[in-house]
């Protein structure tokens, strides 16, 4: 319990200075008031309209201002849209939570068995296969992926839509594409375009990671005790590949969410990186901060979900001792 | 009586790029149900590499290249990998040197434990629970019942290795391969773990071939001596008959580099040199650069095991037709 607590503190105080460097650096994007305003607007229009937003006040006083809203939800009006940004990223974030998780999904339910299975079967020829084509996954741009697919399977093919999110169901305050068959097929391209580089990525560490504990002492241990293949490869060998495995879910998850801007923009899909392009053309910055507080979270709150992992997985943690590796 | 094992001009090779490296070559020795078998010599001697082939677990690029393994009088060399698998733990067992990392980390011991027996012996969940208690008590641990929910980080290397003893008796092995048992524990547990190894064998009448490189755990547990150097056996022989009167010059060399308190201003005997490398074998018999007793022929003809009394010794000194000759 105490190591949820800490681990609760410390994901405040990440999240505050996560507050702090993204409001202060969006200080110096440029002027929002020169958007804002046309080009006619008077020096005294540009004034008052500079002291109605408080751009005037102290920086800290600023600051103080953007944390004490923020805690009620309150991220100010969007320069650009007019709007409170709170509505608008809360309408986006559906979009891009649900293309995140799709194709961590498929990168993880598809990584770590092949990684498994290339590992156990090294010299067979599909695990040379399937390395070399994990190779080209890491090493080709995500937007190629994206454009080649829209091309193959929407152009060519026509089976898919090649942009937006089809039909959505709205469910309170949530719109969801997962429970429409117009909203799932809008969502294969986009997810396998965002995953491709991540199923690479996890089949590549869960196949190191089990050849290195498939030498450790105790499998050759467990296979002197005489136990079955299977029992010493997924009850003894897999687990013990999980703890880095899930790290990098983890961290992987949350690059994911924060950096599908390029697949959004390749797919016109309306989530949080679209809302974002325009919002950096723009320098709307509360948006922007706003958006990076939401990222901060968003790795604040997976990195605690990794950490508790971690708990289920080792009792090594669940001691105190921390996670160490054995040889 | 029957020997339990024997192995019989075992070969193991290790494959490499370009050429064939041999880490153990033309060994024969027998272990007679009960009996404790110690195998001993340097580093790289090829001791472990002959207990491994024993369990049928040499991996790549260590294969068997000639000889034969027999258990029971059963060749067991040459079982598929799934009999091998059902003798492994069940019959033969295994305790290797490092305790700390013999044990999955992840899971209690109890669970190990339960998950080996029910592998091999038809129990119910239960019934191996209840026998891993027992034998969780018999190896000396207090508090058997509770320990069995322990991860083995919870336990210092002791008794994990005792939990390692547990495991390798749980089945009521006739055949146990320790793989340096103790060398990897401190001192004071040593003798402890080695005499909880004796008085469970001596109780059930397991046979043991311990590995080990340490002669004073040769002179204190075994009743017979496997003498190994640079991959060949240069005397096997009764304990007793070693430690008082060894033919090879090799062994007369180790039983001289015993540390021996009662003559401490000595200077520790050693013998100079150093073993061949696999990889530079020496041609004739692999211990005449450092023999101090060498003659001409051992340069160049590899001597073959000579049978003295109860001993079999690989030296030339031993030959019977060249000591009549001298």
């Amino acid at each position: 319990m105490s190591f949820v607590l800490g681990r609760l503190g410390q994901t405040v105080l990440v999240l505050l200075v996560a507050a702090f460097v993204s409001f202060s650096l969006f200080r110096y994007v440029g002027d929002p008031v020169n958007n804002m305003v046309g080009q006619s607007a008077s020096l005294a229009d540009r004034e008052a309209m500079r002291a109605a937003l408080g751009l005037d006040d102290a920086f800290i006083l600023q600051f103080a201002r953007f944390v004490g809203n923020a805690l009620t939800g309150d991220f100010g009006m969007s320069y650009r849209f007019g709007q409170p940004v709170a509505t608008l990223i809360a309408e986006r974030f559906p979009a891009t939570l649900e293309l995140a998780l799709i194709s961590m999904l498929i990168a993880t339910g598809l990584g770590v068995p092949l990684g498994v299975w290339t590992a156990l079967n090294r010299d067979h020829w599909l695990s040379q296969v399937l390395l070399a084509a994990s190779l080209i996954g890491v090493a080709l741009p995500t937007f190629l992926i994206g454009i080649a697919l829209i091309l193959f399977f929407s152009v060519w093919l026509g089976w898919l839509p090649s942009f937006g999110r089809g039909e959505v169901v709205r469910i309170g305050g949530w719109t969801t594409g997962l429970l429409t068959v117009g909203g799932l097929r809008a969502l294969v391209l986009p997810s396998i375009t965002l995953g491709v580089f991540q199923l690479a990525l996890i089949l590549r560490l869960a196949r190191a990671e089990m050849l290195e504990v498939m030498r450790a002492d105790f499998i050759r241990f467990a296979r002197a005790r005489g136990l079955k293949p299977r029992a010493i490869q997924y009850r003894h060998a897999l687990r013990n590949t999980l703890v880095p495995v899930v790290t990098m879910i983890g961290l992987q998850f949350g690059n994911v969410f924060a950096f599908s801007i390029i697949v959004e923009t390749v797919f016109q899909w309306p989530g949080l990186g679209l809302l974002v392009i325009q919002a950096i053309q723009f320098a709307d910055v509360p948006l922007l901060a706003a958006y990076l507080v939401l990222i901060a979270l968003c790795f604040a709150v997976i990195n605690l979900a990794v950490d508790l992992a971690y708990v289920a997985i080792d009792p090594r943690v669940r001691s105190g001792g921390g996670v160490r590796r054995t040889a | 009586m029957s020997a339990l094992l024997s192995v019989q001009g075992l070969r193991v090779e290790i494959a490499q790029r370009h050429r064939v490296l041999t880490a153990v070559d033309d060994v024969s020795f027998d272990i007679a149900a009960g009996e404790i078998l110690g195998v001993v010599g340097e580093s790289g001697a090829g001791k472990s590499v002959t207990g491994t082939a024993v369990l049928g677990l040499l991996e790549r690029p260590a294969y068997q290249a000639a000889g034969r393994i027999l258990f029971d009088g059963r060749r067991i060399d040459t079982l598929d990998e799934d009999a091998m698998r059902a003798l492994r733990g069940r019959e033969i067992a295994a305790v290797f040197q490092d305790p700390l990392t013999s044990l999955d980390p992840l899971m209690t011991i109890g669970d190990q434990l339960v998950e080996t027996m029910r592998t091999h012996l038809d129990l119910t969940q239960a019934e191996a629970v209840e026998r891993a208690a027992r034998l969780l008590a018999e190896v000396g641990i207090p508090a058997p019942r509770e320990r069995l929910a322990s991860y083995p980080h919870e336990m210092s290397g002791g008794m994990r290795q005792r939990v390692v003893l547990a495991l390798a008796f749980c089945c009521e092995p006739r055949l146990i391969i320790a793989d340096e048992p103790t060398t990897a524990l401190d001192v004071s547990i040593q003798a402890q773990i080695l005499d909880l190894l004796r008085a469970m064998c001596r109780e059930r009448g397991t046979a043991v071939m311990l590995v080990t490189h340490d002669m004073g755990v040769i002179a204190e547990v075994t009743d017979h001596v496997a003498v190994m150097y640079a991959g060949r056996l240069v005397e096997v022989g009764p304990t007793r008959r070693l430690l008082a009167a060894a033919a090879h010059p090799y062994t007369r060399g180790l039983m001289a580099s015993i540390p021996d308190m009662y003559r401490r201003d000595e200077e520790l005997m050693q013998i100079p040199g150093s073993m061949p490398r696999l990889d530079a074998p020496v041609p004739g018999c692999a211990f005449h650069p450092r023999c101090p007793q060498a003659l001409a022929r051992c340069a160049g003809e590899r001597p073959p095991s000579f049978t003295t009394g109860a001993s079999q010794v690989a030296c030339w000194l031993a030959d019977p037709a060249g000591r009549s000759a001298a």
